[in-house]
């Protein structure tokens, strides 16, 4: 092809000619955009709300394992949990401890009878500093920013378990089996697990989104309180303040948002 | 050019053995399937979205629903023509389409696809037996 002078500056002509329609070309194009109506995401009216949810345990009022029993049925119940018999394959959300495991450290060598015999409701702390979280290589457990629960994402678990090797509480249990024939009566309102991953108290999330307090808590007729942390007039904070409660491993500096009055 | 004759039968081999599949199958090809819906789900002529956008898109619409149930705690969907719906896959989703069998497995089973959400979600079968 014979490059004229004339012949170039006829193509520039027209390649600027053709930048000048480039607006009219994203014109177009936004319009279409805007053509897709857009839906909104939001939380229901009802969902309690707090700074950081926390737990206070009267255990005073729990005498032996039949007082703790219908708090973990209730628990167990509403979230699937399997009862698996074998030891190494538990699944546990919430149960009883002695006293000298719920608190090692916290054991004298000679303990009150009635401390030493009775257990002690423990689950997951849902700390303000969660080991678990910073363990966790895909975020799957992270600590939700509106209310500080500590929550595990099933759907990005991998099972690699470094959470439960980080979690000083033993609060995590993994799935070895498939839970669901385990499961006694499946509450077909929540997903269960399966099997390679690693599950854990909730604080009843789905729960509290519909306005609802935590499974136990309802249940355990005034022997547990459930409010915020970060609220100087929540129930929970005036339990503290007149009541002198301990926390499990706190010399750790987790910072568990649950708390014993003894 | 001496081997010409077995270059020609080497060529029309090779040819014949790559479109194998397409004429072996020709005429054979699977009817997309049928989907149904049951008497609550034509009740209810719309879905969340228009069906042309639910069919291209439920994928991505379910992915955005469970990050944000699941992460952020929202879990009220507001669709475009500004009704609710709570962000639910066995409570919302299978309320209506209560035949998973006949609605979500058939379209998944004819794409080959294998969502492995019904391992931890509750299906109708299991709903049944509950």
């Amino acid at each position: 092809m014979d490059s004229s002078r004339r012949r170039i500056l006829q193509l520039l002509g027209l390649s600027s000619l053709a930048l000048t329609a480039k607006p009219v070309f994203n014109a177009f194009a936004v319009e279409e955009h805007a053509e897709k109506p857009k839906a909104i995401l939001k939380d229901g009216e009802n969902a309690l709300k707090a700074k950081q949810w926390a737990l206070v345990i009267d255990t005073r009022q729990f005498e032996s394992e039949e007082d703790l029993e219908p708090l973990v049925e209730v628990c167990n119940k509403v979230h699937n949990v399997p009862h698996l018999s074998e030891k190494r394959h538990e699944i546990k959300w919430i149960w009883g401890e002695h006293y000298h495991n719920a608190f090692p450290g916290k054991a004298a060598r000679f303990l009150s009878e009635e401390v030493e015999h009775k257990p002690f409701l423990v689950l997951c702390n849902h700390c303000e500093n969660p080991p678990c979280v910073r363990a966790c290589p895909t975020q799957a457990t992270f600590k939700r920013e509106s209310d500080g629960i500590v929550l595990m994402d099933f759907h990005r678990c991998i099972g690699c378990r470094f959470c439960m090797a980080a979690c000083p509480f033993g609060a995590r249990s993994f799935n070895f089996r498939d839970p669901r024939p385990f499961i006694k009566e499946i509450n077909d309102k929540f997903p269960t697990r399966a099997k390679g991953v690693v599950e854990k108290c909730n604080f009843c999330a789905e729960r509290l989104a519909v306005g609802q307090l935590p499974a136990c808590v309802e249940v355990s007729e005034g022997k547990l309180a459930f409010g915020d942390l970060y609220d100087p007039e929540s129930n929970v904070r005036e339990l503290i303040r007149t009541h002198f409660t301990i926390r499990r491993k706190q010399t750790l500096g987790t910072e568990p948002s649950v708390y014993y009055i003894v | 050019m001496k081997d010409k004759k077995i270059i020609i039968t080497g060529v029309v081999i090779f040819i014949v053995i790559v479109t194998f599949p397409f004429w072996y199958n020709r005429g054979k090809a699977a009817p997309a399937p049928e989907l149904q819906l049951t008497d609550k789900a034509k009740a209810a002529k719309v879905c969340v979205r228009s069906t042309e956008y639910m069919k291209a898109e439920h994928m991505q619409l379910l992915d955005v629903w469970r990050e944000a149930v699941v992460r952020k705690g929202e879990r009220i969907y507001v669709s475009p023509d500004g009704k609710e719906y709570n962000m639910s896959l066995s409570n919302t989703c299978l309320d209506c389409h209560a035949n998973k069998t006949e609605f979500c497995d058939r379209c998944h089973n004819y794409a080959s696809v294998r969502p492995y959400c019904w391992d931890c979600h509750i299906d109708d079968k299991l709903k049944e037996k509950s």
